[in-house]
């Protein structure tokens, strides 16, 4: 069985995968390919033909989508699935997957202009928080508490954003009072958590949040696991807020987002859960079924 | 193979080390001064300072 795994940095987290596939024995070979290096005959598969599947772990969204859907043309089952990491990587396209399956999430408004967006933040209320839809790590998020910080960030992202930064993505803000929570979902089934801590409203790590293990129990698990289903995803992290409105038995669970490459350094140690084995055996078992499904001989 | 695998630092000079053979690509951080480094090339290894955190980067 010959399993690629895709990446355009080698960071700690595809070190971790590569000892994790090592530690299942030797009926695995896993190929690390940088992507960086490698171009694609639309019209001859040729290497991409021997694998049974490719594990996306590229930093870069244009990397990840833009190959998966590739070799999916090839044959080639990816994880995550090309469909997984255009709805995970698209803040607008995630909610509308959540919201079509009931999963409650944040109150979000979408609009395509300055005189729209202005209007949906009032309707929202402050503070707001205003998102690009597409981008990670906390990186532009903004937190609008009146009316003139409104019209300031619209006005910055009509002017100088991208044509992606005109769609303005509209959110009430949640009172998570200083912390939320991921959770790890592997092929389906919740299985680890962490519940990430900080005094700044962004409670992201890679924006310096604490990061401690948490029971993956109750709503946290079920909602993880159907939001982990509406995108579809094999291996993604659900990031989830508490609100303290909205149930009248106290606060409840919404999902933000669903996070289609995510890291786990940090996570083995606090949840005690070997995040990068439970991957591996899961990338393991989707390729041995492709192999069967393909009457391919072991 | 010698028994410690090591290159060295191009911002301090000090010896970067790996605990197995670094692929391209790979990144590390020198432990005496900090930096983000990135293997450019295997045999012999090499390193360059890693690129800043582009815009579609990220989960």
């Amino acid at each position: 069985m010959r399993i690629a795994m895709l990446y355009t940095r080698l960071r700690v987290e595809e070190r971790m995968l590569l000892d994790a596939f090592e530690q299942l024995g030797p009926s695995v070979t896993v190929e690390p390919v940088d992507v960086r290096t490698e171009s694609f005959d639309l019209a001859d598969p040729g290497k991409w033909v021997g694998f049974d599947l490719a594990l996306d772990r590229c930093v870069s969204l244009r990397a990840s989508a833009t190959v998966t859907r590739v070799l999916e043309r090839f044959g080639v089952r990816c994880i995550n699935r090309a469909s997984t990491i255009e709805i995970a990587s698209d803040k607008l396209r995630t909610s509308l997957a959540l919201e079509a399956e009931g999963i409650p999430t944040p109150r979000t408004i979408i609009a395509v202009e300055q005189t729209g967006a202005l209007e949906a933040v009032e309707r929202i209320g402050y503070p707001a928080v205003l998102k690009p839809t597409v981008g990670s790590w906390g990186r532009l998020l903004a937190r609008v508490n009146d009316r003139d910080a409104a019209e300031a960030v619209i006005e910055h992202r009509a002017t100088l954003g991208s044509s992606q930064q005109q769609v303005h993505y509209i959110q009430e803000h949640i009172d998570k009072r200083g912390a939320d929570y991921r959770v790890f979902v592997v092929g389906g089934s919740a299985v680890a958590a962490i519940a990430r801590r900080s005094e700044h409203w962004v409670t992201n790590t890679a924006r310096g949040a604490k990061a401690e293990g948490t029971e993956v129990t109750g709503e946290l698990g079920v909602l993880s696991q159907r939001a982990s289903q509406a995108v579809g995803g094999d291996v993604v992290a659900v990031d989830l807020f508490e609100s303290p409105e909205g149930n009248p038995d106290g606060r409840r669970m919404l999902v933000n987002e669903v996070n289609h490459s995510m890291e786990f350094r940090n996570s083995v140690e606090t949840t005690g859960v070997n995040i990068p084995l439970l991957v591996a055996q899961h990338a393991i078992s989707i390729a041995e079924s492709c192999r069967s499904t393909q009457g391919v001989g072991t | 193979m010698p028994d410690t695998i090591s290159a060295c630092c191009p911002e301090c000079d000090a010896a970067v080390t790996f605990a197995k053979s670094p692929l391209n690509g790979e990144v590390v951080r020198c432990t005496d001064c900090g930096v983000e480094l990135e293997v450019t090339n295997t045999d012999p290894i090499t390193m360059e300072l890693a690129p800043e955190v582009e815009e579609d980067w990220g989960e």
